[in-house]
């Protein structure tokens, strides 16, 4: 048996161990509020970004724009948002494991970092990392999501990448948070009738209108050389405010979990000093009892 | 007395100004445009500009940067990539990154990107008219 000394030692560092993920949690959950709210409160602009850009892509049909078609290259660009801190339980390897199962092959993928956890292991696989914009995390602006826009498309019309993803983690609410790998360019008008659908139900009669009447200014081609950009760097900021609460909440959750950890080792670990301080009590008396009949 | 629709301003953020309106003005890509109740359904995008909402005698101002907007018969949406009241513009700021912009069409130094240069040029423009 552990000496009392050993047991007590151990009981002190776990203690200030589980004062550290308390506070943790605690910190991760004001930050989730916030970053939750922020999610919400960008929600309408992206729903409202894709109906657009679905609606305009239904009504030009098959147009000749190099964003409708998959470049040359067989290249896959994705944009990849991890965190920049550890301590989240999965949700940076979740991340890494999505795109190691998506089946592209290592060679044919390139990816845009966004959170150094991602890069390290990222690296540590063999992809390459052809961009780091982990400094955007510290403070999320829109500004930012257009600047990595800019280099996507550029990279995309220059014929480097042949199409881009973006890989997220989706915040569903506080316990459930879904990896998800989604393809922003070239845009797939097929799916994205599949999805308005499911959002006309909402607005139905709204949605006719829009179809049937709906004009374009400019006309439809220069409007979507227009739109193109926005509506990547509106959804990739989308997704960048929805990983910083899935983040945070993922913290929570493994901070959570530590505490309450922690917290059964103590106990288990009360228990057994106990006993290391009855046994010694009872050893003692042993032996002054032993000692005083040899002496009588 | 004109009828008045629903005016939506979503930035980002969040939103930004949601109310009834008479008549909006703004600049479009292809120039000034006014809008009243029932304008045929039509996309355009805008222009840095001074958006002028109009509700029976007031009207209220407000500078949006860029962005798109989508008109329905009694609805109008405003996507705006950034959107601020007069009161939140800082005005000297603006001025110094008009000069900033212009010096640097002007000087036309290889360096210069000059799209990104007249958009910033419009921006500040714009938040300048709109505190006038």
């Amino acid at each position: 048996m552990a000496s009392m000394r050993d047991i007590k030692r151990r009981r002190n560092s776990i203690a200030s161990t589980q004062q550290i993920t308390k506070a943790m949690k605690l910190v991760s959950t004001v930050k989730l509020q916030k970053a939750r709210t922020r999610a919400e409160n960008s929600k309408p602009y992206f729903a409202c970004m894709y109906q657009t850009v679905a609606s305009m892509l239904s009504k030009v049909g098959k147009i000749d724009h190099p964003c409708l078609q998959s470049g040359s290259s067989d290249k896959k660009g994705i944009v990849v948002i991890t965190s920049n801190r550890g301590l989240a339980g999965g949700y940076n390897s979740n991340i890494v494991k999505l795109i190691v199962d998506s089946g592209f092959e290592r060679e044919k993928v390139r990816l845009y970092a966004v959170g150094t956890k991602g890069i390290e292991s990222f690296a540590r696989k063999g992809y390459e990392v052809a961009a780091d914009y982990s400094d955007v995390l510290e403070s999320l602006v829109y500004a930012d999501a257009k600047e990595i826009t800019k280099k996507l498309l550029s990279d995309f019309l220059t014929g480097e990448i042949g199409e881009i993803y973006v890989a997220y983690t989706f915040f569903k609410n506080t316990v459930s948070h879904i990896p998800t790998l989604m393809k922003l360019l070239p845009i797939d008008p097929g799916s994205m009738d599949e999805e308005k659908k499911n959002g006309a139900k909402e607005s139905g009669e709204d949605e006719e209108e829009k179809l049937t009447l709906m004009n374009f200014e400019p006309n439809e081609e220069q409007a979507l050389d227009l739109l193109v950009p926005k509506y990547l760097s509106s959804i990739l900021y989308g997704a960048m405010v929805e990983a910083a609460a899935s983040e945070n909440g993922a913290r929570m959750q493994a901070m959570d979990s530590a505490t309450n950890n922690a917290q059964e080792m103590m106990e288990e670990l009360a228990l057994k000093y106990n006993r290391a301080r009855q046994g010694s009590i009872t050893q003692e008396l042993t032996e002054i009892i032993a000692g005083a009949e040899a002496l009588g | 007395m004109a009828e008045s629709f629903e005016l939506r301003i979503i930035e980002p953020e969040g939103d930004f100004f949601q109310g009834e309106c008479d008549f909006l003005e703004f600049v479009s890509v292809e120039g000034e445009m006014g809008i009243y109740k029932d304008h045929i359904p039509l996309t355009t995008i805008l222009e840095p500009c001074v958006m002028k909402i109009h509700k029976g005698e007031g009207m209220k101002k407000a500078a949006v940067l860029g962005g798109f907007l989508e008109i329905l018969k009694t609805k109008v949406t405003v996507l705006a990539e950034d959107a601020q009241w007069p009161g939140e513009i800082d005005v000297e700021r603006a001025k110094a990154a008009k000069k900033r912009a212009e010096e640097r069409l002007v000087s036309k130094g290889e360096d210069v990107d000059e799209r990104r240069a007249e958009a910033a040029l419009k921006r500040a423009i714009a938040r300048i008219q709109t505190v006038k």
